[in-house]
């Protein structure tokens, strides 16, 4: 049993503690906004962000977060009206919507340590993001959206 | 795993609740509402419910099949909710494909609103006592001067019953273009913002109270394989390992399958890797992406073999009198469908009702399978529709229902929730096939283009999946349209021959795929890639040299209702293109310009479109950057702008990724690159400046999903020998061939 805190509850968890903690956020705390795609940390749609850091669900055991802070899609706002979540629906960002939530949380952490990124820095943020739709037009838009609006951080 | 804590206990049942609430809403539709035909009811409350038979999968289709309704029907826009239906025979075809959806909507639904309209006008007037040539309808309402009925009312009060069988709703006008008020106009997609806030279900998230997880443990070789033992000893060391079986598939649709079951994923997952299954794999198990390609030579090779989709008189004859000749071969590689979530399903029995609970782009095509499987009559399986994680054709095939389906069965239809993980998702892709072909041109006097045949080579998707839909060649020879269509192009080529073959090698090896654009993503690298060649050759330059041939006359001269204009709107795109990306102007040293340009998916219902490619090229390591890609499209009435856009640029830069990016190989029987480690996709930092523009259009809307992404590989390749004198003729292009093209 791992507790933790998930979007400001306290959670105690019984996936084992050497699994992916996507798998606990997923099937056992029931929150299905993280997704899976790749599982080696390649495509970033399980980005959720711990102790403020993103970091990919699929490679982070359930151990690492014991007594932490771990904030996925669902907790990212309480209404769902974050900047960046604003921004997303302002540019019509998402096409089939599967990798969202990870550039979402992934754009979050970086707004949270650079309010004012320039493109160099969203790409370089961003690249470890796949978008298999390649909606990544948007996606930077709405980067830049949300920045200029000051407020998301 | 079954003590659950208490702590957590009440936080999982409303998150259970909140889960199931989402996955089997039931469509709002207020009961006692009016239903003028099956495609939507208007509610005593006045919200229109449209029931959508396409899959969503990122197009925003629903919203726009609800406008296109609710604009004949002059609806109030915020009173209208979308319905993605469940599989039922009354809905006719269920597939989303080919870019079809919009095109093949159009009509049915536009004329369904008007039919709406006419009877809630003429139910208004009697209800309002006037006469229905004094009304209009607006935003919702029938209006007479200065009073008024909402659509609502006129239902509650059961002042309107009138339906309309499909023959009165084929003969309903509909209104001038003119008077449209949705159509063409912005509006926010409904699908997004439950894209950003978690709440989108997929198929991944579907569930049930009880269910159990599975994984399975794939074969060796896609088919022919057999189970020969399977050893658990490991796998039961695994906590929450419930069994491993070999699953009994009369369907044939995943031989060889082992399912793994636990308690939950991660048990399944575990186990299934702790399991040892041997088997006697398929006689493709030592195959090679080499094997293909030679295969595929060796049919082109053979003039008995394949369907003759074009056959003019006179190809021959053209070619044995023609002053020169030109002949080209070219080939593109394995490419993987590699949608974001990897396929899953939910399966289980209830009252009577197999349920299979998964998205899927083609449930009209899964249900046949399915009943084979489960030795079940087609009524008693539904399939529940759910938000896609990526189409791309990979869920037109649904045979990863049938595992699910299957892995339910043997455990007498409890609730089981298959998860396939990446790799064993890309080893049971159905990719697009490698292909091969070979192009020549007969010239004849002045370099006139007397002559033209293209013969093409691939595995076929739709003869292994769906041979009901072969439309027969010339030489009576059934052909896949899917593995053909681009090479049956607009330009007047003088006598011209197009032949599709079928590599038998390749639908042995794996199942062939429906992949974006499908044939004419790959028989344009050929046709576009020639056609620059023919034009080097024939001493002409690229964009005269096409325009020349897109003339428009004979079968090129296009045909109501979608095809109007024919090869001249192709014309006019390609001019439009030319000027818009600076076409002849001088560029860098090593920088070149490309152009292509098709008709997108099919003749029947041609896109037009053109690309221009502005790529950079380093000498010493071939590498080819692409700076720019400017795209013109017609695509007739543009539904929904943002939408139309979004495709497009989606499409464009699939386009991009095929050509640089993507490309696996078979090796032994299998695709090489099983995850992102190996196989690299577009990422952000790769995307080029998009320049996009539709042509203005009141013609019949046509697709757009796809068309974008057979332009950009070929235009790509013909930058790269701008620049710097370079021919590459496979796909996708590496550096190497750029550099090896340089040296020859
Ligand atoms: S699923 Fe975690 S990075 Fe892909
Ligand atoms: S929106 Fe489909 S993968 Fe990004």
């Amino acid at each position: 049993m791992t507790s933790f805190r998930l979007n400001g509850r306290e959670v105690s968890v019984e996936t084992p503690e050497d699994a992916p903690l996507l798998w606990a956020i997923r099937d056992e705390a029931g929150l299905t906004g993280t997704k899976f795609g790749c599982g080696i940390a390649q495509c970033g749609a399980c980005t959720v962000h711990v102790e403020g850091q993103a970091v990919r669900a699929c490679v982070t055991p359930v151990s690492a977060v014991a007594g932490l802070s771990v904030v996925t899609i669902e907790g990212l706002d309480p209404k769902g009206e974050h900047p960046l979540q604003k921004a997303w629906v302002e540019t019509q960002a998402p096409q089939c919507g599967y990798c969202q939530s990870g550039q979402i949380m992934q754009a979050a952490a970086l707004l949270a340590a650079t309010p004012h990124p320039t493109d160099a820095e969203i790409e370089a943020a961003m690249a470890g993001n796949l978008c298999r739709c390649m909606a990544y037009v948007r996606i930077k838009d709405a980067i830049k959206l949300a920045a200029s609006r000051g407020t998301a951080a | 795993m079954n003590a659950i804590a208490l702590s957590r206990r009440s936080f999982l049942v409303t998150a259970t609740a909140a889960g199931a609430a989402f996955a089997f809403a039931a469509p709002a539709e207020a009961a006692g509402g009016y239903e003028p035909t099956i495609w939507y009811s208007i509610g005593k409350d006045g919200t229109i419910t449209v029931h959508v038979i396409r899959a969503e999968m990122g197009q925003h289709v629903g919203t726009a099949i609800a406008r296109i309704v609710a604009d004949e029907l002059e609806a109030d826009w915020s009173k209208v909710k979308i319905d993605h239906v469940d599989s039922d025979p009354k809905w006719g075809l269920m597939v989303t494909g080919g870019s079809w959806s919009v095109w093949q909507s159009y009509p049915l639904y536009s004329q369904a609103g008007a039919a709406g309209r006419t009877a809630l006008i003429e139910a208004g007037a009697k209800l309002l006592g006037v006469a229905p040539g004094d009304c209009v309808a607006r935003n919702g309402a029938v209006v007479a001067g200065k009073t008024s009925i909402g659509y609502g009312d006129i239902v509650a009060k059961g002042g309107v019953s009138r339906t309309f069988t499909p023959e009165e709703l084929a003969k309903m006008p509909v209104k001038p273009a003119a008077e449209r008020r949705m159509i063409g106009k912005p509006a926010p997609a409904r699908d997004i913002p439950g894209k950003t806030n978690g709440k989108g279900v997929y198929g991944l998230d579907a569930k049930v109270p009880g269910m159990i997880y599975a994984r399975p443990k794939l074969p060796p070789t896609r088919n022919g394989a057999k189970v020969t033992a399977i050893d658990d000893t490991a796998a039961k060391a695994v906590p929450g390992f419930i069994k491993a079986v070999a699953l009994d598939d009369p369907s044939g649709t995943v031989p060889g399958w082992v399912m793994v079951y636990g308690e939950t994923f991660v048990a399944a997952d575990r186990a299934a890797d702790a399991l040892k299954v041997t088997w006697t794999p398929g006689d493709t198990a030592k195959v090679s992406e080499a094997d293909l390609q030679k295969h595929a030579g060796d049919l082109i090779a053979d003039a008995s073999k394949g369907s003759l989709v074009v056959n003019d008189d006179g190809v021959d004859a053209a070619f044995a009198a023609a002053k020169s000749t030109l002949e080209a071969t070219y080939t593109t590689a394995t490419a993987l469908h590699f949608q974001m979530e990897p396929v899953n399903a939910l399966a289980f029995e209830k009252d009577g009702l197999f349920e299979i609970h998964t998205g899927n782009q083609w449930q009209s095509l899964a249900l046949p399978w399915l009943a084979q499987a489960l030795g079940r009559k087609p009524e008693t399986i539904v399939l529940r529709t759910y938000l896609l994680g990526g189409g791309f054709g990979r869920r037109l095939n649904g045979d990863y229902a049938v595992g699910a389906a299957l892995a339910s069965k043997a455990m007498g239809g409890k609730p089981v929730k298959m998860v396939l993980t990446r790799p064993d998702d890309t080893r049971f892709d159905s990719p697009r096939s490698p292909s091969v072909q070979k192009v020549r041109m007969a010239f004849g006097e002045g370099g006139r283009v007397t002559a033209m045949t293209h013969d093409a080579c691939a595995g076929w998707p739709t003869e292994v999946m769906a041979p009901f839909f072969m439309p027969k060649g010339a030489n009576g020879v059934a052909f896949d349209p899917f593995a053909i269509n681009g090479a049956n192009h607009w330009y007047s080529v003088g006598a011209h021959r197009v032949r599709a073959i079928s590599n038998d090698l390749a639908s042995r090896t794996f199942r062939p795929g429906w992949l974006r654009s499908v044939g004419p993503g790959w028989t344009n690298w050929a046709v576009e890639s020639f056609m620059d060649e023919a034009a080097h050759a024939a001493g002409a330059d690229p964009l005269a040299f096409r325009l020349k041939m897109l003339d428009a006359t004979g079968r090129n001269a296009g045909s109501a209702p979608n095809a109007v204009g024919g090869a001249k709107r192709q014309a006019a795109v390609l001019k439009r293109l030319a000027d818009k990306a600076g076409w002849g102007k001088p560029l860098p040293a090593d920088t070149g310009l490309g152009i292509a340009t098709t008709f997108g998916q099919e003749r029947d219902m041609p896109t037009w479109v053109a690309c221009g490619a502005r790529v950079k090229v380093d000498r010493a390591t071939g590498a080819a950057k692409v700076e720019k890609l400017t795209l013109v499209a017609d695509c007739g009435t543009v539904v929904s702008p943002d939408g139309a856009l979004a495709q497009m640029q989606g499409a464009a830069l699939w386009g991009l990724s095929l050509a640089l990016f993507e490309g696996t190989a078979f090796e032994n029987g299998e695709p090489k690159d099983l995850n992102l480690d190996s196989y690299t996709p577009l990422r952000m930092t790769d995307v080029p400046d998009l320049d996009i523009e539709f042509v203005q259009s009141d013609l019949a809307p046509v697709g757009l999903g796809e068309p974008a992404t057979t332009v950009v590989g070929p235009a790509i390749g013909n930058a790269i020998f701008n620049a710097v004198g370079a021919r590459v003729r496979h796909l996708p292009i590496r550096p190497e061939a750029v550099k090896a093209a340089l040296k020859a």
